[in-house]
């Protein structure tokens, strides 16, 4: 029996441009005790659906058909005093940052007392109580002590569950979690969706859980409405979904998600997803033959680490014994071997992003080495300095922070040529818009400015402006993690066809371990700063040394194994 | 369907965002038109005023302390009276408006270049400089500009004969009030400073090796503007005032060459003998400029603020 039903759900927002619909007749339903998953890249409308049903739609958004239905009534989000009756109550949302969700200034305590005071008539002393009974059943350890606690003392995973007690106190038959686990590491997502799962057994709730990770939807939800663009493409159970999928963009989204599993030459086509695609990339041309002086691929390392360490000061204080210190790289040796791909993989603090600045001369070495072939960093000349500079290059995670936004994409690009290279204006241009092309945008982008890009195409002027000096060695700091899976899949791809093409070195920083399997040849585990394992990438995936690789690779969300 | 010009015209301006709000803020609209429109008559004064104040020889003491034209005893001549000279306040208001204007753009110019240079630097190398720099900005802090300025006035009217104080009196005060502006425009530029030197685009040009003064102009300058621009505007008004305070007060701009300040001075000298035009129009205009000049600051604020979005 259905316990909440949406049918024909139509979200609109006027805006000056005209009406954005961002949900269009969507229809979904909801049981006690299930999991419905929502599942679709960004703008799909996935969250949208959910703020809906709270009556929380920004302004100047409106529910403009349809209806929903809970627990056989009729919802009306325009009517706000009966929406703040369910809201809460018996609706209840978790948010993706459990950073934001917590008012910092009161204790744990003091926030879950308060909620369950306003939902239920008890004395203090048993809402108290009734907040500890909370606290453990969301599996936080001596909950009498940890109560007392504000919310900076709780880890981020922590604090997630204390959100979800929260959420418990109204003992709400209905919960929303818009991404309750994008904002956390791996091991600690695992613990959250199993929480999630054993309360929806316990206490009968319906969950909706929001989500653009297919891993996710795999182990945690029992149905599935895929969206794509505002509209339900595909409904069914999770299991028919992942393996049959019968539509062409199901089919075309779940195979571009990398797989733990195995490893695969080339992510699958992704066609069906743009009608805009960009252009396969073209690798040849004037940039490739007049700058074409590969090194042959030897065993002979490339980059050599030797007992690096970072120390950054923490308290800064005259008397040396007053202050404080915090070694964010400690005595870490490494080599990376002319073109390969070494994967470098850890959680968030683990030291990842010091390692790739210090390669970058970002950061200077507290101690230790990192010899470039044989050349030492820290003991160049300026010439020998800025030679190695346009050697070596970076992606960085966020394509929407990495670009200048006051540059247009010609300027952006040409920067690094103009510095390294002497090139007239015209060979410069030329130059530019021969890497659009390599790069799949094509020379009409030269003129534009960031703004005017999506996502995955950001990336791809990010790419264009780190081959610009024709390096040797590229840093990929999280490359794809601030973008969709399909997206993904294209950037990867691109990244696999120029490494070849140009046989370059690349140190491939993630946390995703099966884009790590598909893209690796090499892998470092890191954990506080120092190295936990090195080996072969298929060696690490099929037979882990040590403990902590072996925690990491059981809690990756797995897509069961296709064929 | 309706591919009129005029539909295309709108769907431009829906498409750029500060002249869409722009259009929707009459208020904005109304006090950009004002001040707009007493900046020009102030530069085009020389055209549009009926009589030069500063020439001796264009006043008759006879049209002394006329009122304003619609007044009994008023002359069609003379719109808003004449003062005691026999000046004609509306020439006078327009020329005074046009120095108070020069005033305040001046000094806000210069303490704008002055706050954008420390506070880039102090921003983007951090450390000592930062430390140094931000320590002589609190200090300058703690000073209020008009004690400033009645310092630096009597000094250079201790050291200077009084024929060359009255004409270096309008730099002493420019001097003053860019001293008293710069340190918030370096706080400003500072912390946006900070805010964009975290993010990855610099990393980017520190990686290809763009050395750190180019970095500083090339990329994080225009990407701080909009922050300056606000507090540009909202200080032009501070400026304004602070002129008309210390004219006012007598340390600023001499009679001979009245500011908006000065007029005010020498109107509230007649307050009480009946001759109120004297100070009300002057007062008025300065109440006006300045409060377009903060209407529009604030607007622009909330606009490029995006925490007050």
């Amino acid at each position: 029996m259905s316990f909440l039903s949406i049918s024909n759900l139509t979200v609109e927002y006027p805006g000056p441009l005209g009406t954005f619909t961002a949900v269009k007749n969507a229809s979904l339903t909801v049981a006690r005790g299930e999991i419905l998953g929502i599942v679709g890249e960004s703008g799909a409308g996935k969250s949208t659906i959910g703020n809906a049903i709270m009556g929380l739609l920004d302004h100047p958004g409106r529910v403009s058909g349809g209806e929903i239905i809970f627990d056989g009534e009729r919802l009306n989000p325009a009517d706000d005093r009966a929406m703040r009756g369910l809201r809460g109550k018996r609706i209840s949302m978790i948010f993706q940052d459990p950073m934001t969700s917590l008012n910092p200034l009161f204790t744990v305590g003091e926030q879950l007392i308060e909620t369950i005071r306003t939902h239920k008539r008890l004395s203090a002393d048993e809402a108290r109580k009734n907040a500890i009974e909370l606290l453990a059943s969301v599996g936080i350890a001596s909950p009498e002590e940890r109560i007392d606690h504000y919310p900076h003392q709780f880890s981020g995973g922590m604090r997630q569950r204390v959100v979800i007690a929260l959420v418990l106190c109204s003992d709400p038959d209905l919960i929303i979690a818009d991404e309750p686990t994008t904002a956390l590491d791996v091991s600690v997502q695992a613990q959250i969706l199993d929480l999630i799962k054993s309360l929806v057994a316990t206490r009968n709730v319906g969950v909706i859980l929001v989500t653009h990770d297919m891993g996710v939807i795999a182990e945690t939800t029992d149905r599935v409405v895929m969206m794509y663009k505002g509209e339900v493409v595909e409904t069914g159970e999770t299991a028919q979904i992942i393996h049959a999928p019968k539509q062409a963009y199901t089919k075309s989204l779940i195979s571009a998600v990398p797989r733990g599993d195995r490893r695969l030459d080339r992510f699958p086509g992704v066609s069906f997803l743009e009608a805009d695609r960009p252009a396969e990339p073209k690798l040849g041309g004037w940039w490739f033959d007049n700058t074409n002086q590969m090194p042959a691929i030897t065993d002979e390392p490339l980059v050599t680490v030797r007992n690096l360490g970072l120390r950054f000061t923490t308290r800064h204080a005259l008397l040396p014994s007053y202050r404080r210190y915090f070694n964010a790289v400690k005595d870490v040796s490494f080599q990376i071997r002319r073109g390969e791909v070494l994967g470098l993989v850890g959680e968030s603090g683990s030291g990842k992003s010091s390692i790739a600045k210090l390669l970058t001369q970002i950061y200077k070495p507290s101690s230790g080495e990192i010899r470039f072939g044989e050349h030492r960093l820290g003991t160049l000349t300026a010439r020998e300095q800025k030679l190695l500079r346009s050697q070596i290059q970076m992606i960085f995670q966020d394509p929407y922070s990495s670009l200048n936004p006051r540059m247009s994409v010609e300027r952006i690009i040409a920067e690094p040529i103009r510095h390294h290279a002497n090139a007239s204006g015209a060979e410069i241009a030329k130059l530019v818009h021969e890497l659009l092309e390599i790069v799949g945008l094509g020379a009409a982008a030269a003129k534009k400015f960031p703004h005017e890009f999506s996502g995955g195409q950001r990336q791809r002027i990010a790419i264009a402006r780190a081959l610009a000096t024709r390096p040797r060695f590229l840093i990929c700091d999280e490359p794809t993690s601030a973008l969709d899976v399909s997206i993904q899949a294209q950037i990867l791809n691109l990244l696999k066809d120029l490494r070849d093409a140009l046989d370059l070195t690349v140190l491939f920083i993630s946390h995703d371990l099966p884009v790590v399997r598909q893209m690796c040849d090499r892998i470092i585990v890191m954990r506080d700063g120092q190295i936990v394992e090195t080996s072969q990438a298929e060696h690490f995936f099929e037979s882990p040394q040590t403990d902590y690789s072996r925690d990491l690779l059981r809690l990756m969300p797995r897509m069961p194994s296709r064929t | 369907m309706f591919t009129t010009p005029l539909r295309k015209l709108r769907i431009r301006i829906a498409a750029h965002p500060l002249l869409y709000r722009f259009l929707a803020s009459p208020i904005t609209m109304l006090a950009t038109f004002l001040g707009a429109a007493m900046i020009l008559a102030a530069f085009l004064a020389p055209f549009l005023a009926p009589q030069d104040p500063f020439d001796p020889a264009a006043l008759d003491l006879l049209n002394s302390l006329l009122p304003p034209s619609w007044q009994e005893g008023g002359d069609a001549g003379y719109l808003l009276g004449t003062d005691d000279q026999g000046r004609d306040l509306f020439s006078a208001i327009l020329y005074g408006t046009r120095t108070s204007l020069i005033v305040g753009g001046v000094s806000v110019s210069i303490a704008v270049l002055i706050g954008l240079f420390l506070g880039l630097i102090a921003g983007y190398f951090g450390g000592l400089l930062d430390a140094v720099i931000m320590r002589i900005v609190d200090i300058q802090m703690t000073f209020p500009s008009i004690m400033v300025a009645l310092l630096i006035d009597g000094v250079s009217r201790g050291i200077l004969p009084a024929e060359q104080h009255d004409r270096l009196a309008i730099f002493v005060i420019i001097f003053a009030l860019s001293l008293s502006i710069w340190p918030q425009v370096a706080r400003t530029v500072r912390a946006s400073t900070m805010v964009q030197r975290q993010r990855d685009y610099v990393l980017a040009a520190q990686v290809i090796g763009i050395p750190s003064p180019l970095i500083l102009v090339r990329h994080i300058l225009p990407n701080v503007l909009g922050p300056i621009l606000v507090i540009a505007t909202i200080n032009l008004g501070v400026a304004i005032l602070g002129e008309a305070t210390l004219s006012f007060l007598g340390v600023g701009i001499p009679a001979s060459e009245p500011s908006l300040g000065t007029l005010i001075r020498i109107g509230n000298g007649f307050l009480f003998s009946g001759e109120r035009w004297l100070i009300i129009f002057p007062g008025m205009t300065l109440a006006l400029m300045v409060l377009s000049v903060n209407l529009v600051g604030d607007w622009l604020r909330q606009e490029l603020d995006p925490k007050l979005r």
